[in-house]
C-alpha cells in the first residue's frame, strides 16, 4: 500500500462526498445536498415523469373494505367510485397525497407555524405570528369538537389513513421534488393537519383584521373620529347589496348596546396608539364572485350556477378537481388537498358556490397584567389568573424558539412585551377571533356534498361558523338562493373596528347573530342571486356589518347590471360573463377626471395620454392602453389628495379606499381633503389636484411607453407563482386582462382560482378551469397544463358520469384499482 | 483491456448498488473502490476509468429520464441552479459529480494495493 497517496485520495473522496452531501448556504436559503439531488437513482431526476406515463395500476392496501375504482380522465381528474363513504374518503386522501403531497403538507407547516423547521430561521416571524394568533390552538379546539361527531371523526380519520397509506408506500426516491430540494422528509398525516389547513383558510379569508384593526386604531387616533369617519366611512353611495334593497329583515333578537363611555376612551379621546405590524397579511383582494340564475332567465328553463373564488394564484393550485361517487352521493368539484370532501361543486341534484362575506370576526382587547410574568390580569375589578400556553418553534440548524402565550377571557394574548414592535409603550393585546373557537366547517361541506334540495342546503350551512361565506345555491328542481352564513358578532356601531379596552366585560361581544337572521334570499322576483363581496344588505339590516372598506363595490354592480340585461342565458354566455373585463370603477371615475382637466394647460404628451383615456372603452383588455393610463392617473390622484394628510403620521395608517375618494368627488361641492396642507399660502381645489395628478402620471406613462409597458396586460404582468416563490417553478407573464374591479378579477398574482359553471339540466352540463394542473409535480406535464386555457378564458367540459359510462368514455385514460390486501 | 473492464465494472456495480435507494447516494464509492482494488491500474488510469464509468452511468441515466420527460423538469432545475435553463449543462454536471467522486474512490482503491 502506498500510504501517502492512499490517505490523500481517501480523505479527498470523503471530503468531496461530505461537501456534496451537505446543504450549503445559497443566498438567503440553502442549497440542496448536491450529490443526492443530482443522483439519477435517488435525486430529482426520479421526479421527471415520463410524458407518456400510465397511471393505471392496482393498489393493495389494508384500510378499505371493498374494491374502489378510480378512473382518471385525460386531464388527470380522478373519478372515485366506492361502495362506502369511508372507502371513498380513504381513497381521496390517498389520491390527494399521490398528486399533491408536498403542497398539502407544506400548507400545514405554514398554518401551524412550522416553516422554520424546513426553511431555517429566516421564516420565524411568520411562525411566531401564526402561533400567537392561536392557529394551533384553534385547530385543536376544532378537532376536539369534531371528535364528538362520530361521522365526521370517521371521515377525517379515513382520509388521514389514506394519506398515510400513500406516504408509507413511497420508496425513498419517489418523494416529491420539493422535499429533495429543501432536504427533508414527509411525516405522517394527522387529523390535526386537516384542521390546521382549514384554519389557514379562515385566516386567509378573515384574518385581515389582524392588521387592519391596529392600523384603523392608529388612524382614528391620528385624525380624530370625525375626520377618520370621512376617510373611512361606513357607507357606500353606489352600493348594490347582495340582498336587493328594500328586502324586509326579521326584527333583531339581539340589540347590542354600546358601552356608556364609548365616546371617550374607545372612539376618540385618550390616545390608544399602537404601532404593531404583522408579518403576513391576507391579500386584500381575497374575494370572489358567485351567482345563480333561475330557469326564467335561461334558454333551458333550468338554473345555472357560477362561482369563481379569487385567491392568491399559486402552483401547485389550492384546488384539486375530483368526482366522488358512493351510494350516498355523487359529487364533482374542487377539493382542497388536505381536506376530505368537495368544497365547491355540484351533485346529481344541486350546485353550490361560495364567496367571502368579509365580515369582521377578529378583534383586539387591550389587557392589563399585574406584571411581566403575565400570570394575572385585571378583569371585572379583580386579578384573574391567565394560563400560559407554550408553543415551541423548531428551527432548522438553529435553536428552538419558545412562545409563551397568555390565555385570557378574550383569547390568546397576541402581542406582549416579548412579541412587539418599535412601539414605546408595548401593549398586551388579546385576540378574539371566531376561527379559533371550535368550528365544524367540514360538516357543512360534507352535507352539501349530499344535499338534494333547498332544505338540505339550508340545513348544511346552518352551522357554518368561519370564515363567513355567501353560499349561492341552485337545484335541478328550479330553486336558487343565496345566504350570508357564518358566526357573526352582533356588534354595536364601530364595535371592534379599533383596539377595545379589555379591563372588564363591557366591550366584550354581547352575542352572535342568530343563524336565521343572517341575510338570505330565495327565488327573488328578479330571477337571479349574486354576490361579489359587497355589503350584504343596505342600512335597513338591523346589525352592524363592519367598516365599508372591507367590502369591494364594483364587481357586484357589474354582475347585477349584466344579469339584469341577460335573458335566454346559456352556459356559454356565463363563460363570457366570468371573463368580463369591463371596469365599473373606471366608468364612474373617468368623468370626474376629464371634467377637472383644463387641456389648454397640458403639454402635447399629456394631451396624448388624456386622449388615450378618453377613447378607452373601460375594458381592461390585454392591449388596452387606456386602462394603464387610467390607473396611472388615478393612483397619482390618490397620492396628490392623501399624501399630505398622511405623511406626518408616525404609525402605519391604512390608505383610504378608492371608492371613498371617488364617492367624495362624485358628491360634488368643495372636497376638504383636496387642499394640500403643506402649502400654507394656497388652498388647492380638486381641479388643481387632478391637473397635478395628470402631469405626474404623464411622466410615469412616458417611462412605461419607452419600456413598452403601456399595454395593460404587460403592465399588470400576471403570474402563477410556486409556493416557494421560485420563478423557475412558476408561470410568468401570462396573457390575461382583467383587474380588481372587473368580474375577471385577475391582478398580478391573484384572481379567479377556480372558475365553475353548472347548468342544472337533467344531465348536468358543467364547465370548469383553474390556473394550475392536477399534478403537484413540477416534473409532470400535468403540473401547469390548465394555465393557458385559464388565461384565454377557455373552459373544460366536466365529465360527470356514472361508473358504467365513465369506464367506456373515450376521455377516460387510466384506471386505478384499490383492493383490500 | 483492464481500462475498459474497470470502466464497465464501475458503471455496472455503480448501477446495481444504486438500486438500493435506502442506502446513501454515494454508496458507489465502495464499488468504485473495490473495482480499482481488483482491476489494478496506475492511479491516474484508475481515476480515468472510475471517473468515466460513473460519469457515463449518471449522464446516461439522467438523459434517459430527461428524454422521456421532454426536458420539462431539467429545464426548470437548470434555471434554479442557475444554468440558464440548459438541460445539457445539468446532465453534464450530474455526470461530472458522479464521476469525480467515483474517480477519487478509484485512486484510493488503486493506491490501497502494493505495487
Amino acid at each position: 500500500m502506498r500510504i501517502v497517496p492512499f490517505i490523500i485520495s481517501t480523505v479527498a473522496t470523503a471530503g468531496l462526498v461530505f461537501v456534496l452531501n451537505t446543504s450549503l448556504p445559497l443566498g438567503k436559503t440553502k442549497s440542496p445536498r448536491l450529490g443526492y439531488f443530482l443522483s439519477p437513482q435517488q435525486g430529482f431526476w426520479q421526479n421527471a415523469e415520463a410524458t407518456n406515463s400510465s397511471f393505471t395500476e392496482e393498489i393493495k392496501i389494508k384500510g378499505i373494505r371493498n374494491k374502489v375504482d378510480v378512473f382518471m380522465d385525460e386531464r388527470l381528474v380522478p373519478h372515485i367510485y366506492a361502495q362506502t363513504d369511508l372507502d371513498a374518503y380513504y381513497v381521496q386522501g390517498f389520491i390527494h397525497a399521490k398528486f399533491r403531497l408536498w403542497q398539502m403538507e407544506f400548507q400545514t407547516y405554514v398554518a401551524g407555524g412550522r416553516l422554520s423547521e424546513i426553511l431555517g430561521s429566516g421564516k420565524s416571524d411568520i411562525d411566531q405570528f401564526f402561533r400567537r394568533l392561536g392557529m394551533v390552538y384553534g385547530a385543536e379546539q376544532t378537532m376536539q369538537r369534531m371528535e364528538k361527531d362520530r361521522e365526521m371523526q370517521a371521515t377525517v380519520d379515513a382520509y388521514s389513513e389514506g394519506v398515510n397509506a400513500y406516504i408509507k408506500s413511497l420508496k425513498p426516491e419517489q418523494i416529491p421534488f420539493e422535499y429533495k430540494l429543501l432536504d427533508y422528509q414527509p411525516e405522517a398525516w394527522t387529523p390535526l393537519k386537516t384542521y390546521l389547513f382549514l384554519m389557514y383558510m379562515s385566516y386567509d379569508l378573515t384574518g385581515s383584521g389582524a392588521k387592519a384593526d391596529l392600523k384603523m386604531t392608529n388612524a382614528k387616533n391620528y385624525f380624530g373620529y370625525d375626520e377618520f369617519n370621512q376617510l373611512f366611512p361606513n357607507i357606500h353611495d353606489s352600493l348594490d347589496p347582495i340582498i336587493p334593497k328594500g328586502t324586509a329583515f326579521l326584527k333583531p333578537s339581539i340589540v347590542p348596546v354600546a358601552p356608556k363611555d364609548v365616546d371617550s376612551p374607545y372612539l376618540n379621546k385618550s390616545p390608544n396608539s399602537s404601532e404593531v405590524t404583522t408579518a403576513l397579511t391576507p391579500n386584500k383582494n381575497n374575494g370572489s364572485n358567485n351567482w345563480a340564475v333561475a330557469g326564467s332567465k335561461t334558454v333551458s328553463g333550468r338554473p345555472i350556477l357560477c362561482n369563481d373564488p379569487h385567491l392568491g394564484l399559486n402552483l401547485p393550485s389550492i384546488w384539486y378537481e375530483m368526482q366522488i361517487n358512493t351510494p350516498t352521493h355523487n359529487t364533482y368539484g374542487a377539493s382542497f388537498p388536505g381536506s376530505p370532501a368537495v368544497i365547491i361543486g355540484f351533485n346529481d341534484s344541486i350546485a353550490w358556490g361560495v364567496t367571502n362575506a368579509g365580515r369582521d370576526v377578529l378583534d383586539y382587547y387591550d389587557v392589563q397584567f399585574k406584571d411581566t410574568s403575565m400570570q394575572e390580569y385585571w378583569y371585572n375589578g379583580a386579578w384573574k389568573t391567565a394560563e400560559l400556553r407554550t408553543e415551541t418553534i423548531k428551527v432548522k440548524a438553529g435553536t428552538d424558539l419558545h412562545e409563551y402565550i397568555a390565555m385570557t377571557e378574550f383569547g390568546p394574548v397576541m402581542y406582549d412585551h416579548h412579541y412587539k414592535n418599535d412601539s414605546a409603550h408595548p401593549k398586551y393585546l388579546a385576540v378574539r377571533w371566531t376561527a379559533n373557537t371550535a368550528g365544524n366547517g367540514l360538516k357543512t361541506f360534507y352535507k352539501l356534498n349530499r344535499a338534494k334540495n333547498f332544505e338540505d342546503y339550508q340545513n348544511a350551512i346552518a352551522e357554518w361558523s368561519c370564515p363567513g361565506q355567501n353560499f349561492a345555491f341552485a337545484s335541478k328542481s328550479g330553486d336558487i338562493a343565496i345566504r350570508q352564513q357564518g358566526a357573526f358578532v352582533a356588534r354595536w356601531n364601530r364595535q371592534g373596528d379599533f383596539i377595545m379596552p379589555g379591563l372588564d366585560s363591557t366591550y366584550k361581544w354581547q352575542g352572535m347573530i342568530p343563524e336565521n337572521e343572517n341575510p338570505m334570499i330565495k327565488n327573488p322576483a328578479r330571477g337571479w342571486v349574486s354576490s361579489a363581496n359587497q355589503m350584504a344588505t343596505d342600512s335597513s339590516y338591523p346589525y352592524y356589518l363592519g367598516t365599508a372598506r372591507s367590502f369591494p363595490l364594483y364587481r357586484g354592480i357589474m354582475i347585477n347590471r349584466r344579469l339584469a340585461a341577460m335573458n335566454d342565458i346559456t352556459a356559454i354566455d356565463m363563460q363570457y360573463l366570468q371573463m368580463e373585463n369591463y371596469d365599473v370603477f373606471a366608468e364612474m371615475a373617468r368623468p370626474v377626471i376629464l371634467k377637472n382637466i383644463d387641456e389648454n394647460k397640458l403639454t402635447v404628451t399629456e394631451r396624448k395620454y388624456i386622449g388615450i383615456l378618453r377613447d378607452w372603452n373601460f375594458r381592461n383588455e390585454i392591449t388596452a392602453q387606456g386602462a394603464t393610463v387610467f390607473k396611472a392617473i388615478w393612483d397619482s390622484l390618490e397620492q396628490v389628495v392623501w399624501k399630505d394628510d398622511f405623511q406626518d403620521a408616525k404609525n402605519p395608517l391604512p390608505w383610504p379606499e378608492s371608492s371613498t375618494l371617488l364617492e367624495g368627488l362624485l358628491r360634488g361641492g368643495i372636497y376638504r381633503f383636496a387642499d394640500n396642507i403643506s402649502t400654507k399660502d394656497k388652498v388647492e381645489t380638486i381641479q388643481d389636484d387632478v391637473m397635478e395628478a395628470c402631469k405626474k402620471a404623464s411622466v410615469y406613462l412616458e417611462k412605461l411607453e419607452k419600456e413598452r409597458k403601456l399595454d395593460w396586460g404587460t403592465l399588470k404582468d400576471t403570474r402563477v407563482a410556486h409556493l416557494l416563490q421560485l420563478p423557475a417553478l412558476s408561470r410568468l407573464h401570462l396573457p390575461i386582462g382583467g383587474g380588481k374591479d372587473c368580474i375577471n378579477a385577475t391582478t398580478e398574482n391573484h384572481g379567479p382560482s377556480w372558475r365553475m359553471i353548472v347548468h342544472l339540466t337533467d344531465e348536468i352540463e358543467a364547465y370548469g378551469v383553474y390556473p394550475g394542473g392536477q399534478s403537484g409535480n413540477p416534473g409532470s406535464k400535468f403540473y401547469d397544463n390548465f394555465i393557458d386555457s385559464w388565461a384565454a378564458g377557455k373552459y373544460y367540459k366536466l365529465l360527470f358520469l356514472s361508473k358504467d359510462d365513465i369506464s367506456k368514455n373515450q376521455k377516460t385514460k387510466w384506471h386505478i384499482t384499490f383492493v383490500n390486501g | 483491456m483492464k481500462f475498459s473492464s474497470a470502466l464497465i465494472l464501475t458503471a455496472f456495480l455503480g448501477y446495481a448498488i444504486g438500486l438500493f435507494t435506502n442506502m446513501p447516494w454515494w454508496s458507489f464509492v465502495i464499488s468504485s473502490f473495490l473495482v480499482a482494488l481488483g482491476v489494478h491500474q496506475k492511479p491516474l488510469k484508475a481515476f480515468a476509468s472510475g471517473f468515466l464509468g460513473q460519469f457515463l452511468l449518471w449522464a446516461t441515466l439522467a438523459s434517459i429520464k430527461d428524454m422521456a420527460n421532454d426536458h420539462l423538469l431539467s429545464i426548470k432545475v437548470a434555471k434554479i441552479f442557475p444554468l440558464g435553463g440548459s438541460y445539457w449543462a445539468l446532465i453534464l454536471i450530474t455526470g461530472l459529480i458522479g464521476g469525480l467522486v467515483s474517480g477519487l474512490a478509484a485512486i484510493a482503491g488503486s493506491t490501497a494495493r502494493k505495487k
